[in-house]
């Protein structure tokens, strides 16, 4: 951000020049239109700015076309949302101008292409608009039959000007993009971007200015979900996977496949999803803890792998970044409806590890910490996230990877005697012996999927299937009583206590934030760790007269959602309610007020 | 064991170094685990039996080896070898071990399973695996029947043959493996019958020094519900053993194809056999050429680099 505020009017004729601390951006499109570029501008421009930033985009499942936005939040103090209303609406349709500006704050600006945006008269008074032939300019600026290229650009400039953004990084950021290409595709980005700059409409009456961020001196990255996931596993050593494309979990694969040579690992694209978890289970049971994932029905068909590595006790880490269900459902749109499965999927009792991050830079955290607690549980450990934080760009503080990356490279020592379900073992874990390792006394185990003895021998015995149903049950117990208890956001007792899991931290806390505003007494809690759960939650529960768990799922038969269920089933809580939806997008704060303000009144 | 393997590692990995001095090679007594449960005159005992010579004559080491198979009868195989091994689900032995192939290179990988389990539920597995040339050794015993579950139809069952599911008599066509194997571009097809020991010696060595995803076939009856089966492919029941004649070119895809296509007892041998980079080799060459670029770095640096980019 410039550094300086005149009082002199700026230059191209804006009037006004107003300090503000965030704003919120929607641009609204179709998906070809590069409108995500634009987004993904500004929130990398944000980052190295210092600022906080939150993205928010719809696709269409299309192929190609089809309307599309992206919503773009920039603060200089906490972001935690990407904002239920925009203080500026671009807009590129007819169908994008009226299907979006009621998403607009009451005067807030809007900006439309006029070569393709008729205004209607009866939203002058609410609205200020501010119509540019943006499609024209363009073909204007680059001068050529570009059709519709470079128009995103174009806008990027006008954007730029309207807030005053920092336009050398800007250039820089635009040169990154298009390295390596055709030089004349940066000209010509540069060129529209700088026609865009420079066009000053005359009816653009204020201009902007963020202030200072509270943040300075951070070094931040900035990235989506799936991408520090990606990057989260290659830190923590995951050296192999194996996927299916299927969206939104395909970036993550492209990513693996695409990074991994580099440190000498491979990915693997296989012919179907058993396929995959299947080679991620050999990869693992050889030595190699492995990463598979996959979205909505990819993860129905690799339930019966993941009980093998249940019952085998290997590691595995698979991510399933959730999307509306079941069946093919909404392969675009977010939902939070796959927690029983990730708990419970597949027959017999099969205890594993869910986690669920909560922002993006939980994401590449909990990755490691996902790859950890497979290692040393041999367990597999399911990573919920979802379509909405995959595709969400957020800025965090850049971890120090000389610190936080992991050697795992297996050991291969020999041992001299090696019993791989061992029921005396502490706490049931017991360490896996890969192929490779000679264990001297000569007694070599087999890794099954039947129950078995203590050396991997079939047995029938109803005593031992107890004994091991215990030993898989114990090691999840084991770790639960080593999770941290989640903070409590707002004071320890009260009225209403909000829980939340995944992508809904944000909403949920401005939801509180509001609420303390307005005085009324609402706290919040979110968990990261779903199964097993942290203990201590109760003692949580107790300290309000309502329990409220929102969710993006199904109120279910009985009246709450698939999180809110384990939670009543494990607390006996009848205090325990669900606030749930599922129209497939993000949570809007005021959506979750008005819901806690209804559920309260009962 | 093919040397390129342990030469280019698709994943870096501390793998053992072969003991220093002479170290003698395994007594059968040391490579026999539990008891087999197989009823007694199962073809797949010869197979196991051949196994166990396989590992004696080769001076292959327990820790050396990885037995791995899906659901079926002769998928109990691994629990009776003693070496690392893995008895996972119905169908999916070899995504598996291409899990291990891929990751472990310093391993040789045997899979084990039946017409039920590489066929049928593993088809798809079959076709991918074969056609990706990972490096494996695929040893399927065949007895045209589903044994473990008790008589119903496989997909190798003969048109007409009674099972509890066709008690009329098999209705659907059976699939020929070793056609369908050289079809979809498995780069070692050879096919043998557990009643001539050491033919399924010579197939199974000759199957572990090729450098890819090697397929036998071996003819493996179920005395319980397909009894004599295979008699006509036995001289000792009055069949025949057909060899493929000594002027076969192993490397000819249509001769191959063709010798594959005759009638029941049909051929015995290697039908087909070319050299071709296999999946590992080609995976690791991608890492060598991308591991150039940061020779000297460590993972984390590397990882910085990516990061330095998207402040």
């Amino acid at each position: 951000m410039s550094d300086t505020l005149t009082g002199a009017p700026a230059a191209g004729g804006a009037k006004k020049v107003s300090r503000i601390n965030e704003a919120v951006i929607r641009i609204a499109g179709n998906s070809q239109d590069g409108i995500q570029a634009i987004g993904g501008f500004l929130a990398r421009l944000a980052g190295r700015s210092e600022q906080e930033v939150m993205t928010f985009m719809t696709i269409p499942s299309t192929i190609s076309g089809g309307p599309s936005i992206f919503q773009v939040r920039i603060g200089s103090g906490e972001v935690l949302t990407a904002g239920d209303d925009a203080d500026v609406l671009l807009a590129f349709y007819q169908h994008s101008y009226e299907g979006h500006i009621t998403s607009l704050k009451k005067n807030g600006i809007v900006l439309y292409d006029s070569d393709h945006v008729a205004p209607k008269p009866e939203w002058q008074n609410d609205y200020h608009h501010v119509g540019i032939p943006i499609s024209s300019l363009t073909v204007e600026a680059i001068g050529g039959t570009a059709k519709d290229k470079g128009k995103n650009i174009y806008a990027l400039g006008l954007i730029a000007k309207m807030f005053d953004l920092n336009v050398p990084k800007l250039e820089k950021l635009i040169g990154e993009r298009f390295t390596g290409k055709d030089p004349s595709i940066l000209n010509n980005a540069l060129a529209a971007f700088h026609a865009g700059f420079a066009n000053s409409p005359s009816n653009l009456v204020e201009t902007f200015q963020f202030t200072d961020s509270q943040k300075k001196g951070v070094h931040q990255v900035v990235m989506n979900g799936n991408e520090a996931i990606g990057y989260g596993l290659i830190a923590a050593g995951v050296r192999f996977g194996a996927g299916y494309p299927i969206t939104p979990w395909t970036d993550i694969m492209e990513l693996l496949r695409r990074e991994l040579p580099k440190y000498g690992g491979s990915f693997i694209q296989c012919e179907d999803e058993i396929a995959s978890v299947s080679m991620a289970i050999g990869a693992s049971f050889a030595g190699r803890v492995a990463v598979t994932g996959s979205s909505g029905p990819g993860i129905s068909l690799k339930t019966e792998a993941i009980g093998w590595a249940v019952m085998a006790e290997m590691p595995l880490v698979v991510i399933n970044v959730q999307r509306g269900g079941p069946s093919t459902g909404m392969p675009t749109n977010i939902e939070q409806s796959d927690l029983n499965i990730a708990i419970n999927g597949g027959h017999g009792d099969a205890p594993r590890v869910v986690i669920a991050p909560a922002n993006v830079e939980d994401c590449f955290y909990m990755a490691i910490e996902a790859v950890n607690i497979a290692r040393k549980y041999n367990t597999p450990v399911f990573f919920l996230t979802d379509q909405g934080i995959a595709t969400r760009i957020e800025a965090f503080v850049e971890p120090n990877l000389q610190k936080i990356c992991q050697d795992i490279t297996p050991d291969f020592t020999p041992v001299a005697t090696h019993k791989p379900y061992d029921l005396a073992a502490k706490d049931g874990v017991t360490p896996h012996v890969k192929p490779g390792t000679r264990i001297l006394d000569g007694k070599y185990p087999i890794a099954t999927g039947l129950e078995h003895d203590e050396f991997g021998h079939p047995t029938g015995s109803p005593k031992l299937h107890m004994q091991m149903n215990a030993k898989r049950r114990k090691k999840l117990q084991a770790l639960g009583a080593t999770l941290p208890v989640p903070k409590i956001y707002g004071p320890p007792e009260g009225n209403v206590l909000l829980v939340g899991w995944g992508s809904t931290e944000g909403p949920i806390r401005e939801a509180v934030d509001r609420f303390r505003a307005a005085g009324d007494s609402v706290s919040a809690i979110h968990l990261r760790h779903i199964n097993p759960l942290p203990n201590g939650l109760e003692n949580i529960f107790s300290g309000f007269h309502h329990v409220f768990v929102v969710e993006m799922n199904d109120e279910g038969l009985y009246g709450y959602g698939q999180l809110g269920a384990v939670l009543r089933a494990r607390y006996c809580d009848a205090k325990i309610q669900g606030i749930n939806k599922t129209d497939g997008l993000t949570w809007k704060v005021k959506e979750i007020v008005e819901l806690v303000k209804n559920k309260a009144r009962k | 064991m093919s040397q390129t393997l342990t030469e280019n590692p698709v994943v870096s990995i501390n793998a053992p170094k072969p003991a220093t001095g002479e170290r003698p090679g395994l007594t059968r007594k040391e490579i026999v685990a539990d008891h087999p449960t197989w009823c007694p005159g199962c073809g797949d005992f010869s197979v196991l039996a051949l196994y166990f010579k396989l590992i004696e004559k080769r001076k292959l080491w327990h820790e050396k080896i990885t037995s791995i198979s899906g659901i079926g009868c002769s998928s109990r195989f691994p629990y009776f070898v003693q070496a690392h091994g893995a008895h996972f689900i119905h169908g999916r032995a070899l995504p598996f071990a291409s899990g291990v192939s891929l990751a472990r290179p310093d391993l040789h990988v045997f899979a084990f399973s039946g017409d039920g389990d590489a066929f049928s539920i593993g088809g798809n597995h079959f076709t991918h695996t074969a056609r990706k040339n990972i490096k494996m050794t695929l040893v399927v015993m065949d007895n045209q029947v589903y044994g473990l579950t008790k008589k119903q139809t496989s997909p190798t069952s003969p048109l007409g043959f009674k099972s509890k599911t066709d008690i009329w008599g098999a209705v659907d066509y059976p699939i020929n493996p070793s056609k369908q194997a050289i079809a979809v571009g498995a780069t070692f097809v050879a096919r043998t019958t557990a009643s001539n020991p050491n033919h399924v010696l010579a197939m199974m060595e000759a199957a572990m020094d090729h450098d890819g995803f090697s397929f036998v076939h071996c003819l493996s009856e179920c005395v319980e519900f397909y009894e004599g089966a295979f008699d006509a492919a036995n001289p000792r029941k009055g069949g025949v053993f057909n060899e493929i004649p000594k002027s076969h070119d192993v490397t000819d895809e249509l001769a191959a194809y063709k010798l594959a296509s005759a009638e029941f007892p049909g051929n015995f041998g290697v039908f087909y056999n070319v050299s071709k980079p296999t999946k590992n080799a080609k995976e690791a060459e991608i890492n060598r050429s991308f591991q150039s670029k940061f020779t000297g770095l460590k993972d984390w640096q590397i990882l910085q680099k990516t990061f330095d980019r998207m402040e």
